[in-house]
């Protein structure tokens, strides 16, 4: 016999998914108790918090569309760092590699305006692919070349993209129509990434799911996914077995660099419709908490990605209604992290 | 020890063993791979809780739970791996592991001691010096007289010769003579039995979990204790040497004064002059540590030559990558499969193709030739005359020799020119390792050329056309192995001057 019967693999795998979606559900009831307390502390009922948070994301059309957006950017930094984690890279620069992202597809956007969207888009895509590409890249040839460890290079450059981002604003690309807001001028019509109907979920979310798609057929079924694995699993051995592990390096940083770009390029370009410094509330942290959370495992990072968004939506309605700062998720976030740290380390 | 058993999921490691030990007693405990030796030494040393048995010291009934507990009874153990902090020095070492350690420990006292009890057994150990000055043979010193302050009188060794060249195995067995004359109890794990047969009282074998047999060492020899390890005697024919060593052609490797240099706690290579020819298998003898794992992952492309030339097969390789070196027919067979050449988690048919991803890719790599894979890892295994185990298993969950046949099998599958073999045969049992040895010798009838690095003498005496010796990264006495001895390589392996005119 090879490889299992096509249909006993799939079952395989939808077994395992499973076991990790409920491996990510169980932590984040644990972590909505802990999170209740914090809420009483603060002379809030935290039921009813709950169930502001939950109908208003869940409970209407409307709501779940805008999880559905809240969660778009988080699968895409997700999957930027599940690419690199799988030989074992620790990309924290999910936000900076979103915000250079972000400033290449609106210099695209900004310059070749007068395109008509069929080809404006692609190339926006290609250029948020490259830029948030090219920032992971540096960290990623730092790695190769022995020089500097990913984790502290992508964390560092996060504050030098923000500052980036900050001085094209402020300076060269202003919107000279602006009131002397720090943004850029409004995209082109054809520079807008098409949306579902009359909500505000936009093509993105597709670009996602395919990234999640492609990431888990290349692991699973192709030779560049072996050597990953192989990588992953004993990097002295693959080294041996002459497989370039410098090159995934470098690569794979490149890549997870231009999932988060893409993240980028969708928020621009769908969302804000133009440059501005308030682009992000985290999304590249989050994607990292997701990443690992689901242990790299595909359906796991959609259903964390899903989870998380409710998380952050709900940050919004806690404000609306509980009158509560609207960061006081990042506690619940926080909580979270705890709990599957704990659990993690439990299990070993 | 009585009626000892203790199960791993899977494996009943130990099934009712009995087993003695007394005071003025030297115990050697032989036995395969995974027979089980270890398991009940572990047990005595409170690192595994028994299922089932009883433990009685000085014929008081026991419970050990843990080493702790052994330590109280004065119960000691040296593992293969040692305990040893590398910055601290030898009394530093030796008084973190005292139990009651006073805050501030009188080291002046310590230091005394621990040189009466090393004039005392003559071991040598100065306590002012650093653990990583020191080699493999004087570290294990530093563990016996940590035991011997810690008021240990029963003393476990596992493996210790292992790693040691021929006078430090001498050595040692003076050391556990002296001991047996104070009256200490010394048990020793070995699979080698030339060993056993020089220097124990007693011996008991074990085959598959059980005791097959305790012997006096007056009643055993080679055969019975074979027969005893095996069920039926394991003839080992001396590898039969068809065809003349060195065929014409090219030589499959050829090293022209090649200098490294050593990144971290690498041995820089100096000035290595070395040829492999077609039908050739040369040996590399020398104590590990001296330069053979960065000799082996210099032919492999690994390690840079830092001066020099490197050619394989007439062709200039010195700055080849691992990728052509490899596909150019160079095959490479580790000391330890797992942590060098496989991935644990990835499965035996993953870790197969892990060998020559580009040969089984198809459709560009977007698809693997898994059926390919099988199938030659299936016809490479039936060439070593072992069974195909279970392909979807994790490589991790098989047992060492199985991981090491597989690696074995997925490097003849290429087919290659040249094997850098390293310690082919380290770990494996009676049977797998003449096995290994028969199937280097069917490689060089075929015209492939062996790099043979390894520390057991007896093996690279039967196995090599031409023998050399590395100490401290240079090689030294380029002989056949006729034309010396072991000693002499023996001497050479420690750092001697080459004796170059032997009396005939």
């Amino acid at each position: 016999m090879t490889a299992p019967p096509e249909s006993a693999r799939l079952a395989i795998a939808w077994r395992a998914g499973r076991a990790r979606l409920a491996s990510v559900a169980a932590p984040a009831g644990l972590a909505l108790v802990v999170f209740a307390g914090v809420l009483l502390a603060f002379g809030k009922n935290p039921i009813k918090a709950y169930v502001d948070i939950f109908s208003s994301t869940l409970g209407s059309p409307y709501g779940f569309s805008e999880t559905l957006v809240k969660m778009t950017p988080l699968v895409l930094t997700a999957v930027a760092v599940a690419v690199p984690a799988k030989i074992w890279l620790i990309n924290v620069g999910g936000e900076g590699q979103l915000y250079i992202g972000a400033i290449f597809a609106t210099w695209g956007a900004l310059t070749f305006g007068h395109l008509p969207g069929w080809l404006l888009l692609p190339l926006m895509v290609a250029l948020g692919f490259l830029g948030g590409g090219l920032w992971g890249l540096v960290s990623g040839l730092l790695r190769a070349k022995g020089w500097v460890s990913e984790t502290i290079s992508t964390l560092l450059m996060n504050y030098v993209a923000i500052l980036l981002l900050n001085y094209v604003v402020f300076g060269p690309w202003k919107d000279p129509e602006g009131v002397n807001y720090p943004q850029t001028a409004e995209f082109a019509p054809a520079a807008m990434l098409p949306v579902l109907g009359q909500s505000r979920v936009h093509l993105g979310l597709a670009l996602g799911l395919v990234a999640v798609g492609l990431f888990a057929f290349f692991v699973s079924r192709t030779r560049w996914g072996l050597e990953m694995r192989a990588i992953g699993g004993n990097a002295d051995a693959a080294r041996r077995n002459g497989i370039p592990v410098g090159r995934y390096v470098v690569g794979l940083m490149f890549i997870g660099g231009g999932l988060a770009g893409l993240a980028g390029m969708c928020e621009v370009s769908a969302i804000q419709g133009r440059l501005r410094p308030s682009l992000s509330p985290g999304y590249g942290y989050t994607g990292f908490l997701i990443s690992w959370m689901a242990g790299g495992h595909p359906l796991g990072i959609l259903g964390a990605a899903f989870l998380l968004a409710v998380v952050t939506a709900g940050g919004d309605i806690l404000q609306m209604t509980q009158a509560l700062p609207g960061s006081v998720v990042n506690i619940l976030m926080a909580v979270i992290l705890f709990v599957i740290l704990g659990r993690r380390t439990g299990e070993r | 020890m009585r009626g000892i058993t203790k199960a791993f999921p899977g494996v009943v490691a130990n099934d009712t063993v009995s087993f003695d030990v007394h005071g003025g007693e030297i115990h050697a405990l032989v036995g395969e791979n995974g027979a089980g030796k270890s398991t009940l030494m572990k047990i005595l040393y409170g690192f595994y809780r028994p299922d089932a048995g009883e433990i009685r010291i000085a014929g008081r009934p026991v419970q050990i739970r843990s080493p702790h507990e052994a330590r109280e009874l004065r119960i000691g153990m040296v593992f293969q791996e040692f305990a040893q902090i590398a910055a601290l020095s030898v009394a530093d070492n030796i008084a973190l592991f005292q139990a009651n350690l006073p805050a501030v420990p009188d080291m002046p006292a310590i230091a005394r001691r621990i040189e009466e009890i090393s004039r005392r057994y003559g071991l040598g150990v100065d306590p002012r010096a650093p653990i990583w000055r020191l080699s493999v043979g004087e570290r294990q010193k530093v563990e016996v007289v940590k035991l011997l302050l810690a008021d240990a009188r029963i003393l476990i060794f596992d493996e210790p010769t292992r790693g040691l060249a021929p006078q430090e195995v001498a050595g040692l067995f003076r050391v556990f003579a002296d001991l047996r004359r104070d009256g200490y109890a010394v048990v020793f794990i070995t699979h080698k039995l030339a060993e056993v047969l020089a220097c124990a009282d007693r011996i008991s074998v074990m085959r598959r979990g059980r005791i097959a047999g305790t012997l006096r060492r007056s009643d055993a020899t080679e055969e019975t204790l074979v027969s005893l390890m095996f069920g039926a005697p394991v003839a080992e024919a001396p590898p039969s040497r068809r065809g003349p060593a060195g065929l014409a052609g090219p030589p499959h490797l050829e090293l022209r004064s090649v200098s490294t240099r050593a990144d971290g706690r690498a041995v820089s290579l100096r000035d290595i002059d070395l040829t492999v020819a077609p039908g050739e298998i040369v040996g590399v003898a020398g104590v590990s540590g001296n330069g053979q794992r960065e000799l082996g992952d210099l032919v492999l492309g690994l390690v840079r030559c830092a001066h020099g030339v490197k050619l394989l097969r007439g062709a200039d390789a010195t700055r080849w990558p691992v990728a052509r070196i490899r596909a150019s027919g160079v095959a490479f067979i580790p000391e330890d499969a797992l942590t060098m050449a496989g991935a644990a988690r990835l499965t035996v048919l993953e870790n197969m193709a892990l060998g020559d991803t580009r040969r089984y890719a198809r459709h560009g790599g977007l698809a693997i030739d898994w059926e390919g894979a099988r199938s030659d890892l299936a016809r490479s295994l039936a060439r070593l005359g072992v069974a195909v185990p279970a392909l979807q298993a994790p490589l991790g969950t098989l047992s060492g020799g199985t991981v090491q046949r597989v690696v074995l099998a997925r490097e003849i599958a290429r087919r290659p020119k040249l094997i850098v073999a390293f310690y082919p045969t380290r770990g494996l049992d009676v049977r797998s390792a003449i096995a290994t040895r028969d199937l280097l010798m069917a490689l060089r009838e075929d015209g492939a050329g062996v790099l043979l690095i390894s520390e057991d003498l007896a093996e690279l005496f039967a196995l090599s056309d031409r023998l050399v010796v590395l100490f401290r990264g240079k090689l030294a006495g380029a002989r056949a192995p006729a034309d010396t001895s072991i000693e002499d390589v023996g001497y050479l392996m420690t750092g001697g001057p080459e004796r170059h005119d032997r009396s005939a």
